[in-house]
């Protein structure tokens, strides 16, 4: 397999062929007088259907960055246009880092709660949540309160309540940083089942290198303070992808290699910023 | 399951143990005279005139007209506190202008307004109730602010994400958010308007238990006293039982641990 060749910078050549789902032009992002810039100028293109992965070190804004896409934080300056293929859906839902069911509903409420606050008939409601709930196993667990759920199951149940309502795009925040390896890689398989099945265009962010190797369909490095494009990178593996036997080919760890090549120099960074702060 | 049923029954078991034990020592020093019987009189005493009250349906009347200014000033009182507690939970503006208000005048002690209300409302049910509905009112007005502010943002931020809207913010999150904190404000409520009734009815009512408690004083049936006490206790842990249950029902997310 002609890895080098996957691994030298250039522009995607899927985006040329699908149109263009989200697309940001000059995003930045400051917060209120501090003057601290967390995001710095990003351009980007994200073409409909794809899942795009953003990694970078702790506080390298991307996690800024995910949020002013779902609308949770203001822009500071310039744009981000989310073309949309049908009105009728929501534009985004959102998988939150760590515990973000509600504590006070079931299994079975948390995952209606997006069809529910746009109004959907409930004989719909319970349609598509049966379903979700039953692809990835969760059904019977469904008059359950999440505290009597592990954290895998919770956090499956967050995957559902973001599926279920049907978005055209899925934004994941380190979905999966809580859990133990075992854990993270059931959860990576059960995602990409349940993804291709839909093919929603996906923005995930991780610090895991494995983790974005093993999801992306094409991996943005960021750095740190302040939080920029380093490097873009298509992910060669063809779909459906198995998570397992993925990590035995070369090409994998090949680009594994290369990705934390330029994040090392980052994560120093980020590092020594941090110190310098002290 | 079924076992931490039967610690649950265990754990009551020793509950009701602890006050058997402290009155069988009571009667028997009373008995033999270690303790003056005319200040201690004997249990056995105690509930002989218990007995007493209740066949001549005095005990019945004093009950009867206590609860209900108990119950009427729970309701005028906390009402409104919850309400506004919920609005000020969740607008950060009138937090802001009613807060002073209301820290200054909680550390009141709600005792020392009482011949203030005597005075405004009268000697009838009227005033008995406004001395209830101001214990009640606190407790639930703090903890229902509390319980709302302090909701995790993660939480609204999902509700944002999948576009609540403002209405729905407070039906799916705020208020089941703040309910374990509001109950919390309702126990304490009814621990408040337990003591105001009893000092608002010794000082100015002719039933209730205050009452009751109060006239024994005056003619000295030392015996009906302890009744009237007993009785405040019973309320008390009645109260409290009922509470815990009502909890159970309403925030089973959290029984189910």
């Amino acid at each position: 397999m002609a890895v080098v060749s996957m691994l030298s910078p250039k522009p995607s050549t899927a985006a040329d062929t699908v149109p263009v789902q989200i697309s940001m032009r000059g995003v930045r992002k400051y917060f209120g007088n501090s003057g601290f810039v967390a995001v710095d100028g990003i351009d980007l293109d994200i073409p409909q259907g794809q899942f795009f992965v953003i990694v970078g070190p702790s506080g390298c804004g991307k996690t800024t960055l995910l949020r002013m896409l779902a609308g949770l934080e203001s822009i500071s300056e310039g744009t981000m246009k989310v073309n949309r293929t049908d009105p009728s859906r929501p534009e985004n839902s959102m998988v939150f880092q760590g515990d973000s069911l509600f504590p006070w509903m079931t299994v079975y409420d948390n995952a209606a709660y997006g069809l529910r606050m746009r109004g959907v008939p409930e004989k719909d409601v319970s349609e598509s949540v049966k379903l979700w709930l039953e692809r990835i196993g969760l059904y019977r667990f469904r008059d359950r309160y999440p505290n009597q759920l592990s954290g895998g199951m919770r956090q499956r149940v967050s995957i559902v309540r973001a599926f279920a309502n049907d978005p055209e795009i899925l934004l994941m925040d380190e979905p999966f940083s809580a859990l133990d390896e075992q854990n993270k890689m059931m959860l990576h398989e059960e995602l990409l089942r349940i993804w291709e099945a839909t093919k929603k265009t996906v923005v995930f962010i991780t610090h895991s290198v494995d983790e974005a190797v093993t999801l992306g369909d094409r991996i943005m490095i960021m750095t740190a303070n302040p939080g920029r494009e380093k490097a873009i990178l298509d992910v060669p593996f063809a779909r459906p992808r198995n998570v397992i036997e993925l990590r035995h080919e070369a090409a994998y760890g090949e680009l594994v290699f290369h990705i934390w090549e330029q994040l090392r120099e980052e994560v120093q960074r980020a590092r020594m910023n941090a110190e310098g702060g002290k | 399951m079924a076992q931490k049923k039967v610690f649950r029954f265990g754990d009551r078991f020793i509950g009701f143990l602890t006050p058997l034990v402290l009155l069988g020592l009571w009667e028997a020093a009373a008995r033999l005279g270690l303790i003056d019987a005319r200040f201690f009189p004997p249990p056995s005493s105690i509930v002989h005139t218990f007995g007493a009250l209740i066949a001549s349906g005095e005990l019945w009347t004093n009950l009867v007209a206590s609860l209900r200014r108990l119950m009427l000033g729970m309701l005028v009182g906390g009402v409104p506190a919850l309400f506004l507690g919920l609005a000020m939970g969740i607008s950060k503006p009138l937090r802001a202008a009613i807060d002073p208000l209301i820290s200054a005048t909680y550390p009141i002690p709600k005792s020392a307004i009482l011949p203030l209300v005597l005075l405004i409302f009268g000697l009838g049910e009227m005033s008995k109730v406004v001395m209830v509905a101001l214990g009640a009112f606190y407790p639930i007005l703090i903890n229902t602010v509390m319980g709302v502010a302090n909701i995790d943002k993660i939480y609204l931020d999902v509700g944002h994400n999948f576009r609540a809207s403002r209405w729905q913010v407070f039906r799916t999150i705020a208020l089941p958010g703040a309910l374990p904190s509001i109950m919390a404000g309702v126990k304490l409520a009814m621990g408040m308007g337990l003591i105001l009734i009893a000092i608002s009815e010794m000082v100015a009512a002719s039933d209730g238990i205050g009452y009751m408690i109060w006239n024994a004083w005056q003619v000295l049936t030392v015996d009906t006293m302890y009744v009237g006490l007993l009785v405040i206790a019973l309320l008390g842990f009645m109260f409290s039982t009922i509470l815990d249950e009502i909890e159970r029902l309403l925030i089973p997310w959290k029984a189910r641990a």
